[in-house]
């Protein structure tokens, strides 16, 4: 029993260090602005959450709000059609032997080494020439690329179609489109989740293309929308308010999402780390 | 069949050459030319410069000043994350620890945290006047030259210990039982399996953690954005990526877009590099 006491110690402690920041996030959000300096940083005063959310939400023109639904189209419509992008190649390196493949796909694999940030300034660059920067395209189109995701639904596709499989679907007359979608997709489905994690991961932390593309504040994501009000801090300090409760808002579905995927998580971490 | 393989490799493929191979071919090409102006005021016209640029690079100060400082930050931070991870993972498998799905899901929970909105947490944590732990805060200055840097470290390393825990404790749970069985048989305790059996065991997994971490060492730049409102003392180009970001914005693309290619090699031979060693030192085992 002895030997218990320290790893629960260190469990403990690490329990600490990751909810802290977090459990003081929420009671920040939850006080008047007034007493949000002036009390217990870390224990509930007055319970203003709702006054807070409402001048969150209503300050200039709602502009939250439409972070809010930006970066749900960016991350969630991003790492949809990406994922099915990603599956869909990668499937086929997998599943169809025809010259150039492993060609094709040891160039895809070099696409993950490099930095997505060192991609951020040449897309602007190209951008511009066509007078579409600033717009929506110019983040969402190159958001939706996800070499990691087509190098992770080969090793699935390898592991759960059998081949066996699509000779009986081709027997039984269906074309390779249809079984693709109506037998593949269906034995990869878990594979497919743990990709739409890891490329919704991807575009919700990726700061640097917006950051350079966006000008107009009408088509932030939520993150680059809070950092311009952190950087405003300064001059108009009734901001901070704003940035506290904005920042719970914005992860508090995310901390709740990941926590119900998380079984997806696991098993496809297992897979990406065997190779 | 050839019709289906075009339906499914071409969207990937065109987008893929479009936003990745172009790009990277733009940037390079960019790197190689320079804005030259007739007198001070004349018109500015692109010309070839050959590898100007790059003499440029490789004589700008600041910028291997910065390199220097990630590096630093990497060769402190990644073992000291990953180390953490591996720990936690490691009692996690343990049998000693009640409670295990609430652990993981606890450290994990960060990971949801993207990097500026963190970066934008801890900066308030570590304000003087609003931390919850003001007995540290008023007796050391976190936000100051020497030490930002690591409280910099500390918030990637808050973000990223629970996705790099799950990723090492999923290859402990595919380790098959028998083998621990074994080692109980043979007299081994639990820190000796550890050492002997699981590490040597999960090592892939920590390999691929680790380039992934070298990789985002190098690509730095929410956190030192962010903490460029916190603290004075990050300046404009505090990490490599903020040089990039900053010097495209005076502008000067050209030079930007050496500085990219520069990095862009630099991460991929950093990367390619510790694999290759440790796929060596795998080998002569």
């Amino acid at each position: 029993m002895k030997n218990r006491i320290l790893p629960m110690l260190i469990m403990g402690a690490g329990t600490l260090y990751f909810l802290v920041p977090i459990w003081w996030l929420v009671v920040g959000a939850s006080k008047t602005r007034s007493q949000f300096s002036s009390t217990e940083p870390l224990w509930f005063a007055d319970f203003a959450l709702f006054d807070n959310l409402g001048e969150l939400f209503a300050y200039r023109d709602g502009v939250f709000l439409r972070w809010l639904g930006n970066s749900i189209v960016y991350t969630g419509g991003a790492a949809l059609l990406g994922t099915l992008l990603a599956a869909m190649c990668g499937y086929a390196l997998a599943k169809y032997r025809f010259p150039g493949r492993e060609a094709i796909f040891n160039v895809v694999l070099s696409g993950v080494l490099v930095p997505a940030t060192a991609l951020a300034l040449p897309l602007f660059l190209i951008f511009s020439q066509f007078e579409a920067t600033n717009t929506f395209w110019s983040v969402f189109l190159p958001s939706l690329v996800n070499p990691f995701g087509v190098y992770l639904a080969r090793i699935y596709a390898t592991a759960s179609v059998p081949d066996e499989l699509l000779e009986a679907a081709r027997l039984d007359g269906s074309g390779e489109i249809r079984t693709f979608f109506q037998v593949s997709a269906k034995l990869m489905f878990p594979a497919l989740v743990t990709i739409f994690l890891f490329h919704f991961v991807a575009v919700w932390n990726n700061f640097l293309l917006p950051l350079i593309m966006l000008g107009e504040e009408r088509l932030f994501p939520v993150t680059l929308g809070l950092y311009s009000w952190n950087t405003q801090v300064n001059q108009v300090p009734e901001l901070r308010m704003l940035v506290i409760v904005g920042a719970l808002v914005s992860i508090v579905p995310l901390v709740f999402a990941f926590l119900l995927l998380q079984r997806f998580w696991r098993n496809g971490l297992g897979a990406g780390a065997v190779k | 069949m050839k019709k289906a393989l075009i339906f499914f490799i071409a969207p990937f493929g065109v987008l893929f050459t479009a936003f990745y191979l172009v790009p990277i071919g733009y940037a390079i090409k960019q790197s190689l030319y320079k804005v030259e102006r007739t007198g001070t005021f004349g018109p500015a016209r692109e010309v070839f410069g050959g590898l100007a640029q790059y003499q440029r690079v490789f004589t700008d100060g600041p910028f291997w000043e910065s390199i220097g400082r990630v590096l630093l930050f990497g060769i402190v931070q990644v073992p000291v994350m990953l180390g953490l991870a591996l720990i936690l993972a490691l009692l996690l498998d343990s049998g000693l620890v009640k409670g295990r799905r609430f652990f993981r899901l606890a450290f994990f929970v960060p990971y949801a945290v993207p990097g500026v909105i963190a970066a934008i947490m801890w900066g308030f944590l570590y304000s003087p006047n609003l931390s919850p732990f003001t007995s540290v805060t008023s007796s050391v200055d976190l936000l100051s030259a020497d030490l930002v840097l690591w409280s910099m470290a500390n918030v990637v390393t808050w973000v990223y210990v629970g996705y790099n825990m799950l990723i090492i404790y999923s290859a402990l749970l595919a380790v098959p039982t028998e083998v621990y069985e074994a080692a109980r048989i043979d007299g081994a305790g639990q820190f000796r399996t550890a050492w002997s059996i699981k590490i040597p065991l999960v090592m892939p997994a920590i390999v691929l953690t680790t380039v992934f971490s070298i990789i985002g060492t190098l690509q730095l730049l929410a956190e030192p954005q962010v903490f460029r409102a916190f603290s004075s003392a990050v300046s404009s180009t505090y990490t490599p990526n903020l040089t990039v970001y900053s010097t495209s914005s005076i502008p000067n693309f050209n030079l930007a877009a050496a500085f990219s290619v520069v990095l862009a090699l630099a991460t991929c031979l950093l990367s390619f590099a510790f694999l290759k060693m440790t796929q060596r030192r795998g080998g002569e085992q």
